[in-house]
Parts: structure tokens; sequence; C-alpha cells
């Protein structure tokens, strides 16, 4: 990764604790919560490849391979298509050479999509997901001021959104409130960084939360606790943050039980 | 009790008024001996709605009132015509009958009963056998007019009879007779109805009546006759009622200008002006789509919801993921084909249906596979799952319109429970919930929205979209006005009398609200229906045939067009165009109106530019808005209401309910307002907390009092007629004095005039038999209710019973033959000593009242639910009449055990407050010529 792109020239990445980081990650996914995880073949020729929830989309059976905003990141899709197919998934490839779509942009609640309209994500490619989640409603979200639209919030729960206190976050989160029918609960948290959460509902541990760590955002962290149902986890991500990587962002949760 | 009264002094006067119904027999019983008490007894149907014409007399009571302007003339007949008597002939006829019936609190009942047959007794007694034998020909044409108006409504379904009866309130009213004589058989009430459809062209109103055909959910046509000037609630009423639908509200009727242009038939104004030269044909689709299908009553109604999701399913209109398909697919599957049976479900069985736009063999797989996990549902369970899931569907719903925006970026408009969509391509892209609407208005082809001011903005902002033609922006702007008034309103808003303002749409919704007709299903009463549910295979070939044109279309651009329709729909329209063209067409263009084809052009021209300055249409729309405010105020008048529900009441005789509830649109609608030019038209969704729910509490009661304006009047009338009709029925029956009072005037009307000559021969049988039938009922008693039971004597009565003899004669009637068959009547009543009191404090107002009735072979239950207002207190009150019906093989007491038990288990708390065994002899064919 230590290529990636970046958003901003910033410290560089210290990649042994990087590393770390995500075998923590993995790790809290694996062990501490028993889901099988499959893991992509690192590839240095693709510098953000461990990104992995930009170039699939996956909602219940279906799964949208995607066209990454960042032509470099094209390839990456390969190899998730690969993974996914060998899951049975239904497959939708984006292959309309004016969409783009980042995986970040898209926020699933479990009702509805949201899709950021970014520097990574257009219309179009917000409208072949709509396509390909036809059940759903896809409305979208203008996002500015940062990479992803998940760049600031992200599902803490089953009807909670966490969102950060910038002001695109906030307004951003205007946006989706008043574009839905459903009203979602929001929880604020005072770093946008931290919004960016990954929550999963697992049978027999219910609600669990992993969130950025005390030490990155104390203040933060603070809301996170007062959770009373969660449990919760929470995961430094400091290196991969420094190229624009949120907890999300490393990950793409599929409910499905593997035959591999 | 004096109700009953009322309702047996009915008897007494069919009795008497034998003569003259003779003549009306004739042409239904003419060849009609005992055997054809059934068909007699559909023809009392029909004559009950006659019979309810003559009371006007009196006083007219709402059915009178709907019968009066169905056949003015023959009110004065109508006095001679004993419709009634046709029904207590029946009555009588009805050979040696049990009758027992059981009352749960009666009273509302007894009351219904009492209006209706007191009006007619009102009538009858009035008329001396003679005179009446002497008009007989003259009532008799009457009758078959009324009978033919009667007839109409309940034409439509000849089969159904007893179903039918349910949805009309005239229906009721005879409803309630004719479960005593209806029992009989339907086949012979359907004829009797086809003779008398034959004979109504002779009326000169009906000489005016079209055909009309409406396409129905499952693929099935129905046609039925109505007058030209019929209002489009009489022939939604008609489709309900063929549909056996009660929860109508949400559903409505549609006519295609073309095959883009959808338009909702409103129930309030005439079809003819809205169709013009339209052909008459209507597709019956859902209109209002419950957010919660669960919430409905009725496992039929989630039938036919579930019938249009289908449709819009299968034609791409509702767009869902592959998984949703072949999820819903495979419930449709398990409802009309029930589990999967390997042996007879092959592989093949599933292509049969469409559920999907592009089916693929693929999908047909999973749907199979989904059908076998759903083993062991039933069809109304299978029904409920597909819409739980189908509800969850983003597009659930939403009636989308084709726009755009103001830099004119096409658009969809959506309108749906919850407000006003708007999407580009598949894409939401913004969304106005109803509260955020200050003012929906459109003026030529802009639309337009005014929205509250976000929270830190000062200023309200209007937003205006551009629709195709002007037509297209009043119709988004109706839809709009119609979806905020049924999803967020209690009850619907007074269209604004505009005495001031000339220009503008006055339309409002004028039907129930979700919340109203949420309440009034809560009150259905009636046990589940049956009915068939028609494989969808049928559908899906009309879909089949459709233009794949369309759906595909649908399809890519992810957003079904408005006027998306099934396949069904396009015939239509094909045929309205054809129709179009012979008529010079040249209107179907883009729905520009044909009358005001130089308005049209000005308009047109004005438009483009107008759509432009969107900044001036504002600061026009504010300027309306307060005139809009004042018209409002003004028209918080009342008295209006009142008359104009009377007048609504003439004007529709079928359209009970709706028609009253819709009074202030008929009256608009009576006024020129009704073009469909109007350029402008505003409307301001109201959220006023207070203030509103006030006035919609008046509203309601209005509401509930136009509603029940009708039955209102028809329970003071028949109460008052009541107790006026006891006194002439004292005298005629003197003899009868032995008799219990209140019983007495029951045992009366059944008893025919004769009844002076009581053999006592057969009173001492009647005697032990009553012995008997005590017993039994005690018995029964005990297992439902710890009260009750006066035993009255039974008197025994000889009826003459008039049998036309002629069965050749309908048209004509020639009233000289007339047998007199005599009949022996005992009825024996008890009474829980309560009633009498109850009966009394019916002293609040009426909020609504119901009354639904349900058949099987010997048993009629009629539940009459009422909901009264005494003293702030509202009070729902549910009566159940059984009636029990049958020749001898029948075990009444049995059969009386049996629904008392099961009305106890219905209504634990009810208690039993009568019985009433009523049998008739006949004497006497020696009486016969």
């Amino acid at each position: 990764c230590r290529q990636a792109l970046r958003s901003a020239a910033g410290p560089e990445v210290d990649f042994a604790r990087a590393e770390r980081e995500y075998q923590l990650y993995v790790g809290v996914l694996r062990g501490k919560l028993g889901l099988q995880v499959l893991e992509l073949p690192a590839d240095e020729s693709l510098p953000d490849c461990v990104f992995v929830e930009d170039v699939a989309v996956v909602c219940e059976e279906t799964a949208l391979l995607t066209r990454p905003g960042a032509p470099s990141r094209r390839k990456e899709v390969e190899a998730m298509k690969k993974v996914l197919e060998s899951l049975n998934l239904n497959i939708v490839e984006m292959v309309d050479e004016n969409a783009t779509l980042d995986g970040g942009d898209v926020l699933f609640t479990g009702r509805e999509f949201f899709v950021g309209l970014s520097r990574r994500t257009n219309q179009r490619g917000a409208e072949i997901l709509a396509d390909t989640f036809k059940d759903y409603a896809v409305s979208t979200v203008p996002v500015h001021d940062a990479l992803h639209l998940k760049s600031f919030c992200s599902m803490a729960g089953p009807n909670l959104i966490a969102i950060g206190s910038s002001e695109a976050a906030q307004k951003a989160l205007k946006t989706m409130q008043q574009m839905s029918d459903h009203r979602y609960d929001k929880l604020t948290v005072p770093d946008d960084a931290a919004a960016n959460c990954v929550y999963l509902n697992i049978p027999n541990k219910g609600h669990v939360l992993l969130h950025r760590a005390p030490e990155e955002y104390p203040e933060s962290a603070k809301v996170f606790e007062k959770l009373k149902d969660h449990m919760l986890i929470p995961i430094a991500n400091t290196e991969l943050e420094k190229v624009d990587g949120a907890l999300t962002c490393c990950s793409v949760l599929i409910n499905k039980t593997s035959e591999l | 009790m004096t109700t009953e009264v009322g309702s047996e002094t009915e008897v007494k006067k069919d009795s008497e008024q034998l003569g003259p119904d003779k003549a009306k027999d004739k042409p239904e019983e003419a060849s009609e001996t005992p055997v054809n008490q059934k068909s007699r007894e559909t023809s009392s149907e029909e004559a009950q709605d006659s019979s309810s014409v003559p009371a006007p007399t009196s006083q007219s009571s709402p059915g009178s009132q709907k019968k009066e302007k169905a056949s003015p003339e023959s009110k004065g007949i109508s006095r001679f015509l004993p419709p009634w008597l046709k029904k207590q002939k029946s009555y009588t006829l009805a050979e040696p009958k049990d009758e027992t019936k059981k009352r749960t609190t009666g009273e509302e009942q007894v009351v219904e009963e009492s209006e209706g047959q007191t009006s007619e007794g009102v009538a009858q007694p009035k008329k001396s056998l003679e005179e009446a034998a002497a008009e007989n020909q003259h009532n008799v044409k009457a009758n078959d007019k009324e009978e033919k108006h009667s007839v109409s409504s309940a034409e439509t379904q000849p089969a159904k009879d007893g179903k039918e009866t349910e949805v009309e309130k005239v229906a009721e009213e005879k409803e309630e007779k004719q479960e005593e004589k209806e029992k009989r058989e339907t086949k012979e009430v359907q004829t009797v109805e086809i003779k008398t459809e034959i004979i109504p062209q002779k009326s000169p109103k009906k000489s005016k009546t079209v055909q009309c055909k409406v396409m129905l959910l499952d693929g099935t046509e129905y046609s039925c006759d109505l007058e030209k000037r019929a209002k489009g609630q009489v022939l939604f009423d008609k489709v309900c009622e063929h549909l056996n639908l009660l929860e109508k509200d949400y559903f409505g009727l549609v006519f295609y200008e073309n095959s883009e242009q959808k338009n909702w038939l409103d129930s309030s104004k005439e079809i003819k002006r809205q169709i013009r030269s339209l052909p008459w044909i209507f597709t019956f689709n859902v209109k209002f789509y419950p957010p919660d299908p669960s919430q409905l009553t009725e496992d039929i109604t989630r039938y036919f919801l579930c019938l249009q999701l289908r449709q819009d399913i299968a034609s791409g209109r509702l767009p869902c993921s592959f998984v949703t398909h072949a999820l819903l697919g495979s419930y449709t599957l398990q409802a009309e084909l029930g589990d999967h049976d390997p042996e007879e479900h092959r592989s093949d069985y599933i292509s049969e249906f469409q559920f999907a736009p592009n089916q693929t063999q693929e999908m047909e797989e999973k749907v199979a596979e989904l059908h076998k996990t759903h083993r062991g549902l039933t069809p109304a369970q299978a029904d409920s799952q597909f819409l739980e899931n189908a509800k969850r569907l983003s597009m659930y719903g939403v009636d989308l319109h084709h726009a755009k925006d103001s830099e004119g970026v096409d658009i969809m408009l959506g309108v749906c429970a919850n407000g006003l969509l708007i999407y580009k391509d598949r894409l939401r892209i913004n969304r106005f919930a109803w509260p955020k609407i200050l003012k929906i208005s459109y003026k030529r082809s802009n639309f337009y929205i005014k929205v509250r001011p976000a929270e830190l903005e000062q200023f309200e902002s209007t937003i205006g979209f551009k629709l195709p033609n002007h037509r297209a922006a009043k119709r988004l702007w109706k839809v709009c006005v119609e979806h905020h008034t049924f999803f967020r309103l209690v009850s619907p808003e007074q269209p604004p009398k505009a005495k001031f303002l000339t220009l503008g749409s006055k339309f409002r919704y004028s039907g129930r609200t979700q919340a109203q007709t949420r309440q009034a299903s809560n009150l259905i009463d009636r046990p589940a229906p049956y009915f068939e549910r028609t494989s969808s295979k049928r559908v899906s070939r009309s879909l089949d045939g459709a233009p794949t044109g369309i759906s595909d279309q649908s399809l890519l651009r992810g957003l079904p067009t408005t006027g998306g329709q099934a396949a069904g729909d396009k015939i239509l329209d094909i045929e309205a165009a054809g129709q179009a063209k012979l008529k010079e067409g040249g209107e179907e263009e883009d729905g520009s109106p044909v009358k005001t084809p130089q308005l049209e052009l000005t308009q047109d021209g004005k438009s483009s530019h107008e759509t432009l300055d969107i900044v001036e249409e504002k600061k026009q729309a504010e300027v309306g808005i307060e005139e809009t405010l004042v018209v409002d105020e003004t028209n918080k008048g009342k008295m209006q209401v009142a008359t104009d529900a009377g007048e609504a009441c003439k004007v529709e005789h079928l359209s009970k309910k709706d028609s009253s509830s819709l009074p202030s649109d008929s009256s608009s609608s009576s006024s020129s307002s009704e073009s469909e030019d109007e350029e402008v038209g505003e409307y301001q969704p109201h959220h006023r907390a207070i203030e509103e729910v006030i006035r919609e509490e008046q509203e309601e009661e209005e509401d509930v009092k136009r509603k029940e304006h009708e039955e209102k009047i028809q329970h003071v009338e028949a109460t008052a007629e009541g107790s006026k009709l006891s006194v002439p029925v004292e005298h005629t029956q003197v003899t009868t004095e032995d008799l219990v009072q209140e019983n007495a005037v029951t045992i009366a009307t059944e008893e025919k005039n004769l009844s002076e000559e009581i053999k006592q021969d057969l009173g001492e049988e009647k005697e032990e038999e009553q012995l008997r039938l005590n017993g039994d009922v005690s018995h029964v008693d005990i297992d439902v209710a710890p009260q009750i039971i006066c035993c009255s004597e039974p008197p025994v009565v000889k009826t003459e019973m008039v049998t036309i003899s002629d069965a050749t004669q309908r048209t004509e009637i020639s009233t000289k033959e007339v047998p007199i068959v005599q009949t022996e009547t005992k009825t024996i009543t008890y009474e829980s000593p309560q009633f009498d009191g109850s009966a009394a404090g019916n002293a609040g107002v009426l909020l609504s009242a119901q009354t639904i009735t349900s058949e099987s072979i010997s048993t009629t239950t009629t539940t009459h639910i009422t909901k009264m207002v005494k003293g702030g207190v509202s009070e729902t009150r549910i009566e159940k009449r059984i009636v029990i019906t049958g020749d001898a093989d029948i075990d009444h007491d049995e059969a009386l055990a049996q629904a008392i038990k099961e009305a106890k288990e219905q209504h634990p708390d009810m208690s039993v407050t009568r019985v009433v065994v009523h049998k008739e002899t006949e004497l006497a064919e020696e009486d016969e010529e």
C-alpha cells in the first residue's frame, strides 16, 4: 500500500504497523466473531487493493462489481470477481464506460441505498446500482469535502446512522433524512473519521460494532461507549487512515455461508 | 318490539294487498306455484325496492328517495303497489316454513326492518284491496319499472343476490326483509331479475342507458348498463358489489385517453362528463396502495391488492429484483395452486404464469424451489406473505408522472402515501413529505409545490415542474390532492366554493380517507366471504400479449411510465382510440380538451412563456393562496352540506353511502366546474392541528349524518310510522287481540287480514308444536344467554295468499285470476324483557350503521352494526339476526341452537333478546280455482 492513492500528502505509512492493524482487524472478524474471512491475495501492482469495499457492493444474493472511480483501481475488480463467483452470488458487472462507482460511496441502511455522488462516483454508476438492486430505493447524496460518502458516516445499528460533525457530514445527513421515508436514529460523533465503523449483527452475539480506538479518537470513542446494546470492539486504523482508509474499507460483508 | 310490529304490520298489509300483489306477482309469480316462492322471494327483494319507493306517501325514507329518483312516475303507482306485499307473499307463500329468528339486541335491526316495512305498511294500508285490484295492472307496470330499477342494481350480479344486498343500503333494507324470504333459492331470483331486466326498457328513464365495460383485476370483464347521466359512484358501487368488496376505498376506476394517460373516474361526477366521447370502458384498479396491507380487514381486499400488484410486477411497473420476483412468484403459486405437488406440478407448470416482465428459466426454477418451501400456507396466508414482501419494494404505491425540472431535465414525479418523490432515471433525487408541502398547484402545464422553509431558511420556496401538457399537470395535481387527503387527513376537505374565484379547479378528494375507511372496516363483521382465486395464468396470458416494448421500456428506464399498463389496458386504449377517431377524434391528442380548443391554444402559447418565468408564477401563486383561504372560510357553512346531501341522494339512486358522503362534490359537479380544462388549481395540504381536528370532527359527523342520512330518516320514520301503523293494524286484527301486543304486531304482519278466522283445530296442533318449540328454544337459550323469554301465545291465523297462476303473463298483468291460498301462520316470539328498555333509549346520534348479510342454505345471518353517540359516549352496537328458514325437513331447533352457539362464540357478551318462531302452513289448495 505504499503507493496507495491518497487525497493529501502526509506522513509515510508505517507498513509494519499497517500490517499489524490489518491482522488485528481480520483476527477480530475471524477469531473473535467467528466469521469466515476470505482474504484476497495482495497484489503489489494494485496499491489500493486492501480497500476491497470499493470494488463490490453485495446485498443479499446479489453482488455488483463496481467500476472504481480511480482508473488505477479498475483491475482490483478481477480478484474480487473470482471470489464472489466462488460464493455463488448473482454477479452484476458495471460495464458502462461512463459509469463510476466506489463502494465507499454506497451506504446500505437495510431499507434503502444512499449513494454519494463524489469524485469517485457518478450518476451513471448510481443508476446501475439502482438497476441492480431494484427492490430498494436508491437516493443520491452529493458529497463534498470528503473522498467518499462513508468517509464520514456508516451504519452503527439496524436503524442507526453514525455521522461525523463536520459541515459536510451534517449536510449529507440532512439530505439523507429528507430523502428517506424512514426515520433513522443518528449517532453523532465529533470526528468524521470515527463515524466510519463496522456494524455486524451476528447470531448469538447480537449487535457488534467495530469502532475506532480511544487512543485515536477519544471523544468519539466515548460516544460509542454509550451504546449499551452493542458489543464494542475498538480497532486502531492509524496507518491506513493516512491513505484515506477507513474501517469499512477493508472488508465486504457478505451474509452467506461459503461452501469453500 | 314496536319496530318489529312495524314489520309484521307490513306483512299484514301484504296480505291485505294481496290483491294488488297478485297483479304484481303475476309477472313473476304467474306460473309460480308454491315452488315459485323462491322466485317470489327474489322478486320480493325487488319488490322491496319498489316498496320503498311507495313510501313517499308518508315520508321519504332514504331508500324511498332513491327509488323516487329512479322511478318518480312509479311513485303514485307505488302506493298501490305492494312491493313488500310481494315480499310478504313470499313470506306467506313460503309454504310451511318455520322461521326461528334469533335476535340479539335486535333493536336496530328491528328498526330498520320496521322502517322499510313500515313505510310499506303505511302505504299499503291506505289502499284498499279493491283499489289495488283495480289498479293492479297499473301497479304491476309500475312495479316492473321499480323492479327494474332495483333489479338494475342487482342485475349485475344476478346469481349473488344475497351478497349484493350487502353492498347497497337499499339492499340492506331489503335484505332484512329478504332474508326471511330470500332464503329459498337464488336461481329463481335470477330468473325473475332477468325478466325484469327485459321489462325495464319500457320505463322512460331507463331508455337512456349505456353499456359499460369494466376490466377487472382477475382479467375478466364486467359489464352493466348505466344511466347515461350516472355518476362514477354508481358504476363503482356496482363493480364493488359484483366483486363483493367492502373495503373499496382503496380502489378506483380508470379510463384511458390514450395508452399513456390514465384518468381516475371521479365518483362524484357524471361519468359522461368525464369520459366525454371515449368509450365506456374502464379498468378497476387499486388507487391507494395501503402502506400496511396487513391492516386491511378482509382477505378478499388483500386478494384484489395482490392481483393488482401481480399486474404491476409482471408489467414492469413495479420493479423488483430477481430474488424478489422469485419469492413473490412462489407465493402466487402457493395462493393459487396450493401446496407444491410433485406429481401434478411438473417442470412446466410454472411457465404458464408470468411473474416478471422478463421471465427466465432460471427464475422459474427458483420460483418452483421456493414454492416447495411454502407448504401448508393457506391462500390467504400466501397472499399476506406476498404483500408483506411487496410492500417493501421501493416503488410500491408510487404513482409516477413524467415531467421536466426547471432546467428541462427529464424527471419523474412519484406520488405516494408519504409525499412526493422526485426521480431522475431510477434514482431518487428528492423527496417532499406531505408535511413539508404547503401548497400544491398547477397552472397550465406547470405543476408547483410550495415547500415549507428549511430549518435555517426564512422563506418558503416554490418548486415548479413542467408537465407534458396541462391535462397531465391537472392529473398530477389531482392525484396529489387525493393522496394527501386519503393518507394524511382524518376526513376529506370540503371543496372550495369559489364564489368569488371564477378560475380554478374545485376538485377535492371526496371519498373516504384511509382513517375513515379503516374505521369503517373495523365494523365489518361478516364472515369472510368466499371468493375464487382465479389463476393468474389468465392474466399472464394477456400480459404476454402485451407489446413487450412497453414493459421493456420501463425496465430499461427503470422507471415505470405513468401510463404503463397491463395488456388489458392497452387493448382498451386501442379501442378508445378507435372510438375517438370515429367521433372525429382529435381530442385525444395530448389529452387537450376538445371543448375549448381556443383556450388551449392560448394556453399553450402562454405556457411556454410561463415555464420560463417561474418567479412570476410564484407571485401569482401566492396571491392565489390568500384567495383560496378566504374561500375556504366562506365554505364552512354546513347548511349547504345538508342540502347537498339531500340532492346527492336524489341524484344517485343507487349510490348509498358514497353519494351521501360526497354531497359537496355533487353540488360542485352540478355547477360547470367539472370541466377538465381548468387551467389552474390549488390545494393546500392543511396540517392545522386543533382547528382542523375540530373541523374534521364536525365534518365527520356531518359525513356520518350524510351517510346515514337516509338511514336515520328511515329510523325516525320507521318508528313514527311504526306507531302509526300499529294503530291500523290493531284495527284490522280485532280478532287477533289475544296475541301478545308487541308480538301481536309481528304476528299480525304475517297473518293475512283473514286472520280473524282462527281455526281452533289448527290452534291445537300449533300449540303442541309450540310447546315443543318452547322447550327446544329454552334449551338453546340456556346455552346462550341466561335471560329471556317470554313466550307469546301462538296465534293461529289463516292467511290468504294470492297466487297468480299465469306464468306466462309477466309483462301483461291480468289480475283477475287470483287464486286464494290459505296459509296458516304461527309465530312464537320470545323476548328478553330488557329489550324494551334499550329500545327506548336510542336517543343518541347515529354515527354509522352497517348491515352485513351472509347466507347459508337455510340460514341467513344479518349483522347490523350501529355506532351511536349518546351524550358524548359512543356506543357500538352489534346486532345479529339469524333467520333459519326451510321446510319441515330442516331441524330448526338444531339449526337455531347452532346459530346461536356460533354467534355466541363470536361475541361472548352477546345476549339473546328475541326468538321468534314463525310457522306457516298452507291450507288451501281447496280455495284455488
